[in-house]
């Protein structure tokens, strides 16, 4: 049957093949490539110049990233971004992903009653914008409300709280953790799919085995849905290595205290557009840009050599 | 056993009740407040409004300071239309990659995925000058091409999976018939990837709806500011006025929490088909 259907087409006459390719593939490539791959290669270009007073562009190499990276006055925040942004996505990778697993484990044990409403609500959140969230919790947490001291003090637990975003010791952590809080949702959903697409047999045979709920989830599932996690790892990876509008809309441009809560996106805001410190300057942020791409390449390239090494997708 | 069974199913609602209420409570506590007057914000924020504290000063002052329904009717405009080409776009090429074989097709698919795992953010630059050069800077339209731009890769991903599970008899049948290719797409297998339109909203077009980069970088003017970025700015310019930034983030809220509780079945049905494994 298939081989009819490629004949049907194979027989239509070259020229009208490739315009039936060309009015299919067309408007898709064409604005792609010319909004997105074409942009992320000309940033990448531009990083090679530098503009003088006048606004003209100057050929100078690698000047750029040796700035950047050598300059203390470039490096210092650079680095300061870049490891604040490691410490971002160790928060997801420790709270966010493991909450989520666990959620949708719970919600996917079989007979479990009010499924859909608690999916329902524990997703809601992602579906907001993140500068809703920012500012709600910005109130939430601020000591002049009081509803986080309130909602402490009520447990008895009142002289733990602090003004948590004010806080240069605490400022990263608690964005860190409201984006957790954000995007729980995400890892649920991606486990909870993969949790539904295990065939029974193999749980009803754990089961007569003697295993409890528990340790099914431990020894049988939790193998079985390495991939999904691997594919949230890289995706969490991503979208942390290219957030921004969480810590801008709380903190602002210069990410206080103190750049305390400076990200690499408010890093390439601040240097691509300027702020209250210095001029913006196009043909820095795009070097900032370029390696925020390197970086966020060498995350994809080692799930993928590690997804295609180790983890084996199970068919069924 | 069967007191054991009970006691384990209540300990697994706990839990579930328990991150229930931390996910919903921070959104209900906004916008119960905002329906009250400054002092009951304050005197007791976690009562819900009653005769003598309800308020709504809080809305009078943003829709008198702020040009929220344009705001709004420009969010509405960008996401629209940007859903309506990915959609068509993204299914028109998911189509062509799936269906028909051709050289140069691995390549063109791989090319294409780029754009799910680099963000197209990171060419903003370039993404600016090409607009300033192009006279579209602060206008809807520079908006909706970079998200369609943005959104197509990941569509096309959606979509591919979903026409590929379309049994394929469908489209023999229609071709044994002498049925031309273009109306075989647009009137047997379009039609039924409506079920696909959740996945690919939840993964494409709410990010639309709530970006605050591209319209910080690209829009200047009140006349083209979409909701998110809109919001974003009164809230900082009357950070100290409570009644109207709690007013102005419900406003923010209330209808995306009504689209998704009217949508939720689907979106969620889209989201666990298996379609992103």
């Amino acid at each position: 049957m298939a081989e009819s259907v490629s004949q049907v087409v194979a027989q239509m006459p070259r020229g009208r093949f490739a315009g039936l390719l060309f009015l299919f593939l067309g408007p898709a490539v064409a604005i792609y490539s010319l909004f997105s791959i074409y942009p992320l290669i000309a940033t990448m270009g531009l990083a090679t110049y530098t503009s003088d007073n006048t606004g003209a562009l100057h050929y100078v190499g690698l000047a750029n990233f040796q700035t950047l990276l050598g300059d203390a006055l470039w490096s210092k925040p650079f680095w300061n971004a870049f490891s604040n942004n490691m410490i971002f996505f160790a928060v997801h990778m420790l709270v966010q992903n493991p909450i989520g697993i666990a959620l949708a484990g719970l919600l996917s044990l079989p007979g479990l009653r009010f499924k859909g409403f608690y999916r329902t609500v524990i997703f809601l959140p992602t579906m907001l914008s993140v500068v809703i969230v920012g500012f709600s919790w910005n109130l939430i947490l601020s000591p002049l409300w009081g509803v986080a001291e309130g909602a402490l003090k009520s447990v008895g637990l009142g002289s733990l709280f602090a003004p948590w975003l004010g806080l240069e010791s605490t400022a990263l952590i608690t964005l860190a953790l409201i984006s957790v809080w954000q995007f729980v949702g995400i890892p649920l959903m991606l486990i909870y799919a993969a949790l539904l697409n295990i065939p029974d047999e193999l749980i009803d045979a754990a089961r007569v085995d003697g295993l409890g709920h528990f340790r099914i989830f431990l020894h049988v599932k939790l193998p079985l849905i390495l991939p999904t996690i691997g594919l949230i790892s890289v995706l969490t990876f991503v979208g942390n290595f290219n957030a921004f509008d969480l810590v801008y809309s709380v903190k602002g441009a210069l990410a206080g205290p103190n750049f305390a809560s400076d990200i690499l996106g408010t890093f390439f805001y601040r240097t691509f557009f300027g702020n209250q410190l210095q001029l913006g300057n196009p043909t820095m942020g795009a070097a900032v840009a370029t390696v925020m791409f390197f970086i966020i390449l060498v995350g994809v390239c080692v799930y993928l050599f590690i997804a295609q090494r180790r983890m084996r997708r199970y068919t069924f | 056993m069967p007191l054991e069974l009970r006691a384990r199913a209540a300990a697994v609602h706990l839990v579930l009740i328990a991150y229930s209420a931390l996910a919903v409570g921070p959104i209900l506590l906004v916008a119960m407040n905002s329906f009250k007057a400054r002092n009951a914000i304050f005197g007791s924020p976690l009562a819900p409004p009653n005769a003598s504290t309800f308020s709504l000063i809080g809305y009078q002052k943003v829709f008198r300071a702020s040009h929220i329904l344009t705001y709004f009717s420009n969010s509405m405009i960008v996401t629209l239309v940007s859903m309506a080409l990915v959609l068509l776009f993204g299914a028109m090429a998911a189509w062509a990659l799936t269906e028909y074989r051709f050289r140069g097709s691995t390549p063109l698919a791989l090319f294409l995925s780029i754009g799910i795992m680099v963000p197209i953010r990171l060419g903003s630059v370039a993404i600016l000058s090409m607009m300033r050069n192009a006279g579209l800077n602060d206008t809807l339209t520079a908006l909706i091409l970079v998200y369609v731009a943005q959104g197509l890769p990941m569509s096309i991903f959606i979509l591919s999976e979903f026409i590929q599970q379309i049994p394929k008899d469908l489209r023999d049948a229609a071709r044994c018939d002498g049925v031309p290719e273009t109306r075989i797409f647009f009137e047997v297998i379009a039609p039924l990837l409506r079920p696909a339109i959740a996945t690919v909203a939840v993964f494409t077009i709410v990010p639309i709806w709530n970006d605050l980069w591209f319209p910080l970088i690209l829009t200047s003017s009140d006349s083209t500011h979409t909701i998110t970025l809109g919001v974003q700015q009164f809230l900082g310019q009357y950070i100290t006025d409570w009644n109207s930034v709690l007013a102005a983030l419900s406003m923010a809220i209330l209808p995306v929490v009504a689209i998704y509780v009217i949508f939720s079945r689907q979106l969620i049905a889209g989201l666990t088909s298996g379609a992103v494994k």
